[in-house]
């Protein structure tokens, strides 16, 4: 063999095709085997809005991006290294982010006449043939005709066969990249384990491919990743959807208290009711309602029965939550609002993602009706805040809504396992037994003016609660002016004291002194944490505050901002955290948004602020 | 479901020190009165009743009822009853709506409950009307009717809440009127008694905002005549036993009761679906008296609350902690020395 290895720290990738071509599995695929490798990962699915738009066409482009490293790898990358187009509308697609010199691999079946047409490409001018990509090394192959050679012997129709050629670029990418086969070996035979033919034509378009690349001889080199080194422990492949689903019934398990899951399908929320709906065996009921109201108002009751009431949406299910979050304040009652955010106003952008709910979290109810807010920052830190939810809320007896967004929910990273004993405990204000030495009354306080509830079934604690205003102490009716204003700043009051357990905000780079501060919240902690260290490298001694708290914010961060002359808000939404800061602290900060249903590119965020400290 | 020592109570154990707000003479007092006589005589304790209502004079029920209960939001107690319920299953929920709050903004959570059949008790106050708004007409309203929102007469046609339950394929389905506490007590404690979700639509006078909407029905002279009270097994007899119904295929028709021979009338079937059906639609014909009781039962049906607990049984793991950590690392774990 001729080829030599080429060491990189770390390469990204692009796998783009018909989203019919099965690239989200390539992807995955790649990712996993990568992850058990010992690389670390940053993966950045990215689908089309429609289910089946017209096959290769430029709507039905479905891309994988993946950032593969040796060493500490934040964000999916901003442009690629490697691009893998099944066809025309793919290339053209994703072709403006790709490296200059970056490597082409074009499966020639994918650019005949029809797929040019598809892709408003004239037929005479084939991109792999005209010249247009000579600053990249292009590689093609008859990627279509090969896979249907390989897999032949098992006789399988004309498109079950040629459905397998997204394993059989898969192979030839494990074999650029010097991968070992026998992850997705085992993944094939398991997806397919009722299909023995299927699963055996996948496997040997596998190998096909891997060993086409191999013998071809098409690349002069392959790439060379070692594996990045980590801490000792267990480590596995998370997304965000799924890390939060394990994080609600992580702290189920912890608290003791079963979670009730009332909820409504709705993208990219839909993943977090998949994974719990398999989980009865720790007691969990999961309830597909009727509609987003139905889902909540179940979620309630189940509360108010004495379980964990839980419900996940994205904007527009939230929308439709809203008179009940208002309920369940009233109510004082714990309640875990998921709020995957994707692309709005109305139906949106489903499947891209954006941060833009984030004022209808903190602000989006009638009458006075604070909300504890939270939002995680990576795929895996999903775990931990979505823990945190249900920790707020079954300690405070509150609704909390957890933060999430469509880049979070499918991005994957390695995470080195937390299991239940490295958890904080979790207590809770139910009371399930008789109690003869006192008088029950439901609207007395502890300190940090959580309640005592009684659920039904308690003998001799009888009581009724509801939406109207409550006599503070009794809960009973109460349309006494005096009292209604006392109520109000008790429940405001109530989610202030939240903050007196949390962790002080910390800065992730820099520190009061440095010369600006830039803060962002949630998904964006990976380009901006990037940004930050790349401009500190260069030489521009920026900070980083990246909030996970938003309601009630860090005690400590009014003290930590009071330095700074030059403040930078970077979000994926029009200017919204960006207000809240400038409210509580007066600080004439600045926005750095992008509205584009896409996250922060690295330069993106470092052109903006060099530019505007010049 | 029972539970399995019953702590004695009675209906004055359920009073509560909260001053009922609904106006004299409302119909919604007869309703709670029937109640509280019905409760203690049921299987549960007292603290294992609750009563969930949504918004509506009719919601405000739960508060003068010393048991547990929640007053929600507008439409939406049956989907809250459904989270507790299936949470709790050992408990007695009941659900307290109006014709409004159940059928209009809280419709789309009426007719999945009832398909879903949770062992629910949905007491559905029907006065035709909004009464905690002052006056609105509502989905039971006839069409036709002035109120202050429709001040020359609706256009809307009026549900029919009993052929929507059945159409929701409800399990239990039964009609009362708050003018007869006798009758209205014997259907609550069928309804408490049934092993699913039961749907009683109680006739309910307004007297403020639609006095007299269901006189002709409630009136010593004219009841008799305008309606017919049906038991399982037994004909379909009504104006003081001079007149029965015969079904003519799928038509229903008055006939005269000639020296108390009652043979070749209907025979009330309560488990027969199809004439369920018919019984419903008496509501469109004048000529037809309106059927009170237990129009429809079926008892083979599996509740939801008990389908849930099966799987949760089938699937339960006891050592939950053990099996969390395992399933952390159940996908394609791998260990760094
Ligand atoms: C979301 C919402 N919309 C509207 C209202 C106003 N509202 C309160 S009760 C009611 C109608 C009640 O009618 P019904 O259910 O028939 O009860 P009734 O008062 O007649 O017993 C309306 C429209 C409300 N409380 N909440
Ligand atoms: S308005 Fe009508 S329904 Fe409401 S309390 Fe008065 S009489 Fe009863
Ligand atoms: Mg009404």
């Amino acid at each position: 063999m001729s080829e030599t290895t080429k060491r990189e720290q770390h390469v990204v990738i692009k796998f783009a095709g018909d989203s019919g071509d099965g690239v989200q599995l390539t992807g995955t695929q790649f990712a996993e085997t990568s992850a058990l490798f010992g690389n670390d990962i940053a993966t950045f699915p990215d689908f089309p809005a429609e289910i089946r738009a017209p096959i290769g066409t430029l709507p039905g482009v479905s891309g994988f991006q993946l950032h593969i490293g040796d060493n500490e790898i934040l964000t999916p990358g901003d442009t690629y290294d490697v691009l893998v187009a099944l066809n025309a509308a793919a290339l053209k697609v994703n072709l403006k982010f790709l490296k200059p010199n970056g490597i082409i691999i074009a499966n020639n079946d994918g650019f005949d006449d029809k797929n040019l047409r598809l892709a408003k490409i004239d037929e005479n001018d084939n991109p792999l043939h005209n010249g247009s990509l000579d600053a990249y090394q292009v590689f093609t192959a008859d990627i279509t005709k090969l896979t249907k050679l390989a897999v032949a012997e098992f006789g399988l129709g004309n498109k079950e066969a040629e459905r397998c050629k997204n394993m059989y670029v898969l192979g030839l990418v494990y074999w650029l990249f010097d991968r070992n086969l026998q992850h997705s070996i085992d993944f094939i035979e398991k997806q397919f384990s009722k299909k023995e033919l299927v699963a055996k034509s996948n496997i040997k378009a596998l190998q096909a491919g891997y060993h086409f690349g191999e013998t071809s001889e098409m690349f002069g080199n392959r790439f060379e990743i070692a594996a990045a080194v980590y801490k000792k422990g267990t480590y596995r492949s998370i997304n965000g959807n799924q890390a939060t689903a394990l994080g609600l019934l992580g702290a189920s398990v912890k608290s003791g208290i079963p979670i009730f899951l009332g909820t409504y399908p709705i993208t990219p929320a839909s993943d977090i009711l998949h994974e719990l709906s398999k989980h009865k065996g720790f007691d969990l009921i999961s309830f597909q309602a009727e509609d987003e109201i139905a889902g909540i108002c179940s979620a309630i009751g189940a509360s108010y029965g004495g379980r964990l009431g839980v419900t996940t949406s994205s904007g527009p299910g939230i929308a439709l939550k809203t008179e009940a979050i208002g309920l369940a304040t009233m109510l004082e009652l714990p309640l875990v609002i998921c709020n995957i955010q994707r692309g709005g106003p109305s139906t949106g952008l489903p499947t891209k993602t954006e941060q833009s709910d984030l004022l209808q979290a903190l602000y989006g109810r009638n009458g006075e009706c604070p909300l504890v807010v939270i939002a995680a920052s990576t795929p895996a830190d999903c775990y931990e805040m979505s823990y945190m939810a249900v920790k707020i809320a079954l300690e405070h007896t509150v609704p909390v809504m957890f933060l999430s967004d469509g880049y979070l929910a499918n991005g994957a990273q390695p995470w080195m396992i937390k299991t239940l004993d490295e958890m904080p405990e979790i207590s809770s204000h139910f009371i399930r037994q008789a109690n003869d030495s006192k008088e029950y009354q439901p609207y007395a306080r502890n300190a940090d003016l959580s309640r005592e509830h009684a659920v039904p079934g308690t003998p001799g604690m009888e009581h009724r609660i509801g939406g109207l205003e409550k006599e503070n102490i009794t809960g009973n009716i109460s349309y006494d002016a005096a009292n209604h204003e006392l109520m109000v700043k008790l429940r405001a009051q109530k989610v202030l004291n939240v903050a007196d357990t949390l962790p002080l905000q910390t800065f992730e780079h820099g520190n009061k002194d440095s010369k600006a501060l830039i803060i962002g919240w949630g998904s964006t902690f990976g380009s901006i944490s990037t940004a930050v260290k790349e401009l500190r490298e260069e030489g521009l001694d920026i900070a980083h505050i990246h909030l996970k708290y938003i309601n009630p914010l860090p005690s400590n961060l009014g003290e930590m901002l009071q330095n700074f002359d030059k403040v930078f808000v970077a979000e994926l939404n029009n200017g919204q955290l960006i207000r809240l800061i400038r409210d509580k602290f007066l600080k004439d900060a600045q926005g750095i948004n992008k509205i584009q249903g896409q996250p922060f590119q690295i330069t993106e965020i470092k052109d903006i602020i060099k530019h505007n400290l010049q | 479901m029972e539970t399995a020592h019953k702590t004695i109570f009675t209906s004055k154990d359920l009073e509560t020190d909260q001053e009922v707000r609904w106006c004299p003479g409302c119909g919604d007092y007869a309703i709670l009165n029937s109640l509280k006589k019905v409760l203690p005589e049921l299987d549960h304790s007292k603290e294992d009743f609750v009563f969930v209502s949504g918004i509506g004079c009719s919601s405000r029920l739960p508060y003068y009822m010393d048991t547990y209960g929640m007053h929600s939001i507008h439409g939406r107690a049956t989907a809250i009853a459904l989270g507790l319920k299936t949470s709790r299953p050992e408990l007695s929920v009941w659900v307290i709506t109006g014709d409004g709050d159940a059928l209009s903004i809280g419709g789309n959570h009426l007719i999945h409950t009832l398909r879903r059949n949770p062992n629910l008790n949905i007491l559905l106050f029907n006065n035709q009307i909004y009464g905690l708004t002052k006056g609105q007409y509502s989905p039971t309203s006839e069409i036709g009717k002035i109120t202050k929102s429709s001040p020359i007469g609706t256009v809307d046609s009026p549900f029919n809440p009993i052929a929507l339950a059945l159409g929701s394929n409800g399990t239990f389905v039964a009609r009362t009127l708050d003018r007869d506490p006798k009758h209205q007590q014997e259907i609550y404690k069928r309804a408490y008694h049934h092993s699913g979700c039961s749907l009683v639509e109680v006739y309910q006078n307004c007297n403020v905002f639609n006095d007299g909407a269901f006189e002709i029905m409630t009136e010593k002279d004219s009841k008799p005549f305008t309606t017919i009270f049906v038991e399982h097994g037994k004909p379909l007899v009504f104006a003081n036993g001079t007149k029965g119904i015969v079904l003519e295929g799928l038509k229903a028709k008055v006939v005269d009761i000639i020296n108390g021979n009652t043979e070749g009338l209907w025979i009330h079937d309560e488990s027969d679906s199809m004439k369920a059906y018919i019984l419903s639609r008496f509501f469109d014909n004048d000529e037809l008296p309106r059927p009170f009781g237990v129009l429809y039962a079926d008892a083979s049906k599996p509740s939801l609350d008990g389908l849930i607990q099966a799987q949760l049984k089938e699937k339960r793991i006891d050592n939950k902690t053990l099996a969390f950590n395992d399933l952390l690392k159940s996908k394609n774990s791998w260990e760094v020395q």
